[in-house]
């Protein structure tokens, strides 16, 4: 009653009437409830999701449809995968692939040899587990087996050596993903070190040393690896002394050595920078001297902070391995585009069918490793937050 | 003389021990490493090219070079000089570089931000993009393009015309190419006057709605200046005098079509790839600037009403480009140093030219190859250095 | 820690002791001793040109250049196969022989005064003429290269080809769009992907490619070569003993063709009255001796590869893929210009 006597007052903002209830609240459950939120919120979202939508439609099933349904996976030659001869359309030629799969893997290397490479390929992954995986015993066994005992056993496994008899083969034959991961590995084993030395070298209060350090770390990062590589295979000939010739193969490696330590050497200084100076005070008021206190309590903080670092560094080396192709080394892109020119294959989706498998290749090393930086990223954030 | 008893002293280090003579050793060693790597070196070096007889000295910059290039900025022919090849290659690679550098920044932002997107499928696929062209390498993408460009597109006798001027086939796109009369410098001037209009209206606009809070038609002001006066320029000129500006326009030839500006497949290919591949990485760097920026910042503007476009546009992104620029920086380094993939594609860009045809006809492989490092050098220190001053004065808004 | 810095410098050490293995020793002088001492022949190759010298997929060597080394490889050890292949690009087939890396250069190298007297090197044979020609689409409907004004136009760069062919339409008064590449491949993908009118390297090369098209038939080389190739071996200048073996050792193969000794025969034809055929095969005389070799030099060289019309048509002739023609590479008594001094 007194509401009423107070609406016919001077009050008019307040509500006399009682108002309709609510419709109940929208479902919030279910998959049409989660379209609505995150596909349909807006005019804009709308419309943005139907463009998306649009395009997977172009890109997706032409792709499926490349890949797998046209797909042709067995055949001998070029006429499995010719529309005119197929009788059919055609898409990824998977027999290509099948086909030519060891020249892809082992480049020429000797048939009756190549389970040499498979042992260097057992060897990789097992160094590689070890020290990757970050509970394995022994770790330090690892490091040594990887930096010293892998180079050298690979060094002889690979190239050969009579007296126990292995036959010697030319580096002139190896190929394909072996040479592939041939150079992404010197690149890591000898990046690593250098580019420690070459960080510490930087930090260094010695002057002379200091701008060594920084005047060979800025230029190779100022330059593009092409330049570098053509560098080491046009000019290391002619700074070495007449008589003596460098492998075909181990110019690359050496340029790309010298190439990913520079790039080692700012992750590793980046790291060297975020130890505590205490870390280093600490260290000097023990009387440990440089190479101790390096050693022993800053390295270690260090490269611990910079895994995710080396491992992204190793990524972007791994991508740009492909580059040796264009010094004529026989990696994985190299061994693809002469294949795919051979005439027993000559077919117009060969080229497209070789990228898709290089493609495949490089993916799945590079997501591998970016997730494997991301875990320990995340592991190292952990033991921050405590 | 010495009689005199002297204070007991603290042990002195032994001369071996002291840290300074040790760094000054250090250094000597290292110098004469170093003196003694590039002497030997050196003089290898002298020794051989004398045996190959291969000349030394860049003499050679002024000899004919007897090789053409499809795409040269400057005119240049068989006859030219190989320093005229040398500037032919830097040119084509100064212009995919820029072309490439704002191409790739708008395609970043935009997957940056589509990748943070409230909408699901937005984001979803804007990952998918960035994971997938990250993990392939730069080669692999070029050589796909290069064929995927060349194959989706025509031969030359079945062009793809848009009105009568202008084509595409496999060849590349044609448009007209202007023809400058002697006085066309007119229109020219009241083009940059339009844009010097411009940006004095965008500035004084600016004030305006600092000072009073009205609003000025920036844009359409803009474009009536930029567009308007040349065309009032030409117009006038072409009622009293000649034409200034004509059009050169590509006609159908025997092979191919003639005349008008050709953009070549190569250009196209390598800009593709280099675009595609630069964006994914300015794309995480757009998102990690943006997530940067505090929460609160955008719901404080979606409180005082801002519009989300607006809240990005005027209140996020220009507090994400402190963290952005930096490393955007090493990525426009990076999109110029990779330009120089161009070679397995047969664009003329300056390792292709310099260090792959001048160095095989020439043989001078020091200088070349000092050359080419020398211009890579230069463009990124110079990079560096205007990103440097350009984030030292963004920092400094900051009140 | 310090066991693992201790670990780091070990494995530098023992990888730059690796790095130093992988080089290797060679002397400029007495070429002949070097390879008899290692046991075989170091042939720089091409990296893949079908007929002339081109890898299979397990690494075996086939083509008229690589049966060249084979012959030397032959007259040296007696044993054909005592030869590796070092396959080299273009652009670094020079300074790979210039620095010992190989032996001798068989690879589709075209003689020229420059290279002759510039490099350091000498060419001490021509095994092969040659010249430059176009190989264009036969829908074009293009007869002649003098109808190619406007075209876009494949080469590789860093070849003599880069340049003729500027000379030619410069000559020509033709204009035309050049596209090169580092690669014969990728040059020749190029063109068969429809990027250029025509595609222009040696003419003897323009068979070998055309067969690595998608569909061969659809192309034809065009009548005009606008270039004199002559292609040889080429070896080190300053070992006139090697340079000699070279030189003989095509003289040699042109011979026995000339007298009909082939790899079949070569057997009966020691009992041949024939003083030249006596002398070649070291019948009469000790010619091989002469170049640092055996007596029987020539027949080791037949037996493992046969005369050098067998070895053509092996490779490039008629009979093979390429259907090349002897055309100038026909006897000097069959209209060619092979014309071997003789053996006495």
């Amino acid at each position: 009653m007194a509401v009423q006597s107070l609406s016919g007052g001077s009050l008019s903002y307040v509500q006399a009437r009682q108002s309709d209830p609510l419709p109940p609240p929208t479902l919030v459950r279910g998959p049409i409830a989660w379209a609505r939120q995150n596909l349909f919120s807006s005019v804009p979202n709308t419309i943005l999701t139907l463009v998306v939508l649009y395009l997977l439609y172009l890109l997706v099933p032409p792709l499926v449809r490349f890949l797998f349904i046209d797909a042709v996976w067995t055949g001998a030659d070029r006429a499995a995968c010719r529309e005119d001869m197929a009788g059919r359309p055609v898409g990824a030629c998977w027999a290509f692939v099948v086909d030519r799969i060891g020249y892809f893997t082992y480049g020429a290397y000797p048939v009756a040899e190549r389970w040499r490479v498979d042992v260097w390929f057992a060897m990789l992954a097992f160094g590689l587990g070890w020290l990757l995986w970050l509970k394995a015993p022994r770790r330090d066994i690892g490091a040594a087996y990887f930096f010293i005992v892998f180079p050298i056993a690979s060094f002889v496994l690979l190239t050969g050596w009579r007296a126990i008899g292995l036959e010697p083969v030319s580096t002139a034959f190896w190929g394909g993903i072996l040479v592939t991961l041939l150079v992404s590995v010197v690149g890591i084993v000898f990046s690593l070190p250098f580019g420690i030395l070459l960080a510490l070298g930087r930090r260094s209060k010695l002057p002379l040393v200091r701008l060594a350090c920084v005047i060979f770390i800025e230029v190779i990062r100022g330059v593009p690896l092409i330049t570098v590589l053509i560098m080491a295979n046009t000019m290391l000939p002619l700074f070495l002394p007449a008589g003596i010739t460098v492998d075909r193969l181990l110019r690359p490696l050496v340029g790309v050595a010298i190439f990913a330590s520079a790039y080692m050497a700012e992750v590793v200084r980046g790291g060297l920078q975020a130890v505590p100076k205490g870390q280093y005070e600490g260290a000097m008021s023990l009387g440990l001297g440089y190479w101790r206190m390096m050693g022993l309590i800053v390295l270690p903080q260090a490269l611990r902070i910079v895994i995710p670092g080396i491992v992204n560094t190793f990524i972007g080396l791994f991508k740009d391995t492909s580059l040796v192709y264009v010094i004529g080394v026989f990696d994985l892109m190299k061994t693809i585009e002469s294949a795919r020119i051979d005439p027993q294959w000559a077919a117009p989706t060969v080229s497209n069918t070789g990228y898709a498998f290089a493609a495949l290749f490089y993916f799945l090393c590079c997501f591998g490793m970016s997730r494997y930086s991301l875990m320990v990223e995340r592991r190292l954030a952990a033991g921050q937050r405590r | 003389m010495s009689s005199i008893a002297r204070a007991p002293q603290p042990a002195k280090a032994s001369f071996v021990n002291d840290p300074k003579v040790r760094g000054i050793v250090y250094q000597i060693v290292l110098v004469a490493v170093i003196v003694g790597l590039v002497w030997m070196a050196a003089s290898n070096a002298i020794e051989n090219l004398r045996a190959a007889k291969i000349a030394s000295g860049f003499g050679f910059l002024n000899s004919t070079s007897g090789f053409d290039v499809s795409q040269t900025l400057i005119p240049y022919s068989a006859t030219s000089t190989y320093g005229a090849a040398f500037i032919v290659g830097l040119l084509n690679t100064l212009l995919v570089a820029a072309i490439g550098v704002v191409l790739a920044t708008f395609l970043g932002f935009l997957i940056g931000i589509a990748r943070l997107s409230s909408n699901w499928i937005v984001a979803r696929v804007a990952t998918a993009y960035v994971e997938l062209i990250r993990n392939l390498p730069l080669l692999l993408q070029l050589l796909f393009w290069y064929i995927a460009v060349l194959r989706s597109l025509p031969e030359p006798r079945n062009s793809l015309g848009v009105g009568t001027s202008v084509f595409l086939n496999n060849r590349g796109l044609y448009i007209p190419r202007p023809v400058f009369a002697p006085d066309a410098w007119i229109v020219l001037a009241a083009f940059a006057l339009g844009v010097v209009a411009a940006i004095g209206y965008a500035v004084r606009a600016h004030r305006r709605q600092a000072a009073t809070g009205q609003q000025s038609p920036v844009i359409s002001a803009s474009i009536g200046f930029v567009v308007g006066l040349p065309l009032l320029a030409w117009a006038v000129l072409a009622l009293v005098a000649a034409n200034p500006i004509s059009f050169d326009l590509p006609i159908k030839g025997t092979f191919n079509l003639r005349g008008g500006l050709q953009v070549f497949p190569e250009l196209v290919a390598l800009t593709l790839g280099l675009v595609i591949y630069t964006a994914a990485f300015i794309a995480e760097i757009v998102r990690a600037g943006i997530l940067a920026v505090s929460k609160g910042q955008t719901e404080a503007a979606h409180a005082l009403g801002i519009k989300p476009g607006h809240t990005l546009r005027l209140v996020v992104i220009p507090q994400a480009m402190r963290v952005i620029i930096p490393p955007l920086t090493s990525q426009y380094l990076n999109l110029t140093k990779n330009s120089s993939l161009a070679v397995v594609i047969g664009y003329p860009d300056l390792v292709q030219v310099f260090m792959g045809t001048v160095l095989n006809q020439t043989g001078q492989a020091i200088e070349c190859v000092a050359m080419t490092m020398a211009v890579y050098l230069t463009i990124s220190i110079a990079t560096a250095s205007f990103m440097n001053w350009y984030n030292a004065r963004k920092a400094l808004v900051e009140r | 820690m310090t066991s693992k810095f201790a670990t780091l410098a070990l494995g530098l050490a023992v990888g730059l002791a690796g790095v130093g293995l992988g080089a290797s020793g060679a002397s400029a002088q007495a070429t002949l001793n070097n390879v008899k001492q290692k046991g075989f022949l170091q042939c720089g190759a091409n990296t893949g040109l079908a007929g002339f010298g081109v890898p299979d997929a397990q690494g075996n060597w086939t083509g008229f250049d690589v049966d060249y080394c084979r012959a030397i490889a032959a007259a040296i050890f007696g044993d054909p196969t005592k030869v590796r292949f070092t396959p080299l690009a273009a652009k670094d087939r020079f300074t790979a022989l210039q620095s010992g890396e190989v032996d001798v250069l068989i690879r589709n190298t075209t003689v020229t005064m420059s290279r002759d007297t510039t490099l350091g090197l000498d060419f001490p044979a021509v095994n092969y003429y040659d010249g430059q020609g176009f190989m264009v689409r036969k829908k074009l409907g293009v007869a002649s290269a003098k109808e190619l004004n406007g075209a876009s136009v494949c080469t590789q760069q860093g070849t003599t080809t880069e340049l003729n062919l500027a000379d030619y339409f410069r000559g020509n008064n033709m204009k035309y769009e050049v596209v090169a590449f580092a690669t014969s491949d990728e040059t020749f993908k190029a063109y068969d992907t429809g990027r250029c009118d025509a595609f222009t390297t040696d003419a003897s090369g323009l068979y070998a490619e055309r067969l690595r098209a998608s569909a061969p038939d659809d192309h034809i080389v065009l009548p005009e070569i606008i270039s004199k190739e002559p292609l040889g071996p080429g070896v080190r200048q300053g070992d006139p003993q090697w340079a000699d073996l070279v030189r003989w050792t095509h003289n040699a193969l042109l011979i026995a063709e000339e007298l009909g000794v082939t790899k079949a025969n070569v057997d009966q034809m020691l009992k041949s009255d024939n003083p030249e055929v006596k002398r070649l095969l070291g019948v009469e005389g000790s010619f091989g001796e002469s170049i640092g070799l055996t007596k029987d030099w020539v027949v080791r060289m037949v037996k493992g590869v046969g005369n050098y019309g067998e070895i053509f048509e092996r490779n490039v002739g008629e009979g093979s893929r390429l259907k090349i023609k002897r055309g100038l590479n026909a006897l000097w008594n069959k209209g060619g210009l092979q014309f071997a001094a003789p053996i006495r």
